[in-house]
């Protein structure tokens, strides 16, 4: 009810009020920029979020055991370890990659021309885990009795600090939202505080005439409430067309994949009408405090 | 209505007036006067709400002025209708809106489109309606500031010098108005320097006349 009357608003308290060409510029420019601002905050936490979790579920889910031994004794070894493997609780499958797929693994370092055959190259064990996964302290203290030279890879020392990276990323993320709107909040503040000196005398001769302190400072925190939501529109509606000129994020890489997918491209507007509210809420304390001090 | 006992003001601790005080009855006629810088204006406040005393009591309508609240003030000022030294007016808005300011900030606007119209020809401002106050002469501007005055059909009128800026043709005018008012039943309250103004009102209404002089207050002054 009381958003509805803000919207209506009230044409005799705006008009008592002269439009100040200065802070309704600097005030519809500082909410847009920090909109746009708020878009890429937003989209940096949600794609680093998304990220995260895709890294978690794709690695946690598989492990590499890497066997490297004399020639003559590598099939022998790979049989030995596919066998231990077979028989250890925790693991789903494990197969051992084929030529084509070792050499596709290493193209995007030495290119598709890599002569395999010509290099002594350890043997891969993909290894896909069941849900609770498995011992991996267990498994490898029974390859070192079974097999001497398997290597068990599971991922835990690069996949720890990735995700936890990425996790931190979404935190500032988060982070940078709410300085935003501090900062937006604290912009309003100067904003309406500056509208309301320059309008001592307009505030005073309403005073005389009866007006309580709410009904002066509707006339600003409306204006100024309309133009911060007028001036975050913009700035979204900039923010998302930059986001969505990135480039594709298919090529895999963690800036191409800087954005918004599916129903995640409705968060951004959100961002208008928090500014407005923003904007409401600070422009009505700056205005009953400074009208206080007035008194 | 409007009741001040022994009251005393100071600026920056000198001393104003002390012990003052005066009593308006409803329907009653008065004038303030004395020499300039007495504090005929700061007695004014006083009386609207506008300043609190220094020490003893300022009752309005029944309230302890020094006991209202914010809103409390507002709400009593919508009960008197002052006409101002310097007019006091929102320059950038036009003459209409101006004297339906008071109207406006009570939210009794739907009572404006009648009135307006009857008000600006009783003061005989219809033909500058549109103007801004700037564009007005003193005369016009005084005549506006007693229709602003007046809009909201207040309990009590008190005029701060309103013959100030205008020639004596003009202060008859006004002082008609005014006078006009107080048959209607409204309490009035003039401050004024101007004995002539006095005499002429003297002789169309009863009026009290008081005086302040020395930081005291005079009754019952006789010209």
């Amino acid at each position: 009810m009381q958003l509805w009357a803000l919207l209506q608003g009230d044409r005799h308290a705006d008009r008592a009020v002269p439009p100040t060409g200065f802070t309704a510029r600097l005030t519809v420019f500082t909410a847009g920029a920090m909109a746009f601002l708020a878009v890429f905050a937003l989209a940096l936490s949600v794609a680093t979020g998304r990220l995260a979790d895709r890294w978690a579920a794709e690695l946690a889910q598989t492990s590499t055991l890497r066997i490297s031994a004399p020639v003559g004794e590598v099939d022998a070894q790979v049989t030995a370890a596919l066998r231990v493997l077979e028989t250890t609780p925790g693991v789903g499958s494990a197969r051992s990659l084929t030529e084509e797929e070792e050499r596709a693994l290493l193209e995007p370092w030495f290119g598709p021309d890599l002569p395999v055959d010509s290099l002594r190259l350890p043997q891969l064990i993909e290894i896909v885990e069941t849900g609770d996964g498995y011992d991996a302290s267990g498994l490898r203290a029974r390859l070192q009795a079974e097999v001497p030279g398997a290597v068990l890879d599971d991922h835990t020392r690069w996949r720890a600090p990735l995700i936890d990276a990425a996790t931190r990323l979404r935190t500032l993320g988060w982070i940078a939202l709410l300085l935003i709107g501090g900062a937006v909040a604290a912009m309003i503040t100067l904003a309406a505080q500056s509208a309301l000196s320059a309008n001592a005398q307009v505030i005073r001769v309403m005073r005389l005439v009866g007006a309580r302190d709410a009904y002066i400072a509707r006339a600003f925190v409306r204006r100024f409430t309309l133009r911060a939501g007028a001036g975050a529109l913009i700035g979204t509606a900039l923010g998302l067309l930059a986001v969505a000129l990135m480039p594709d994020g298919d090529t895999g890489g963690f800036l191409t994949g800087l954005g918004f997918s599916g129903t995640g491209w409705l968060l951004p507007l959100l961002i208008p009408p928090l500014a407005a509210a923003v904007a409401f809420f600070a422009t009505r304390a700056a205005a009953l405090r400074t009208l206080r001090s007035q008194a | 209505m409007i009741e001040l006992d022994n009251v005393a003001y100071s600026y920056g601790g000198d001393s104003l007036f002390a012990d003052l005080s005066l009593q308006l009855q409803p329907g009653s006629f008065q004038f303030l006067t004395g020499p300039s810088g007495a504090g005929k204006t700061t007695l004014l406040k006083l009386c609207y709400g506008d300043l609190l005393a220094t020490s003893g009591s300022v009752t309005l309508f029944g309230k302890d002025a020094a006991t209202l609240t914010r809103d409390d003030v507002a709400m009593t000022r919508r009960r008197i209708g002052v006409v101002h030294q310097d007019c006091q007016f929102l320059d950038h808005l036009p003459l209409t809106e101006n004297v339906a300011l008071p109207l406006q900030v009570s939210g009794r606007t739907h009572e404006a489109e009648g009135n307006l119209t009857d008000l600006l020809a009783w003061v005989g401002l219809s033909r500058q309606a549109d103007q801004t106050p700037p564009q007005l002469s003193g005369g016009e501007r005084q005549r506006a500031a007693l229709a602003r005055a007046v809009i909201t059909s207040p309990d009590v009128i008190i005029a701060d010098e309103p013959t100030g800026n205008v020639d004596w043709e003009m202060s008859q005018r006004l002082l008609t108005l005014l006078i006009e008012l107080n048959r209607m039943g409204k309490t009035v309250l003039i401050a004024t320097h101007d004995l002539n103004l006095i005499r002429f009102a003297k002789s169309q209404v009863v009026a009290n006349v008081l005086r302040i002089k020395g930081g005291r207050m005079e009754t019952g002054v006789t010209l």
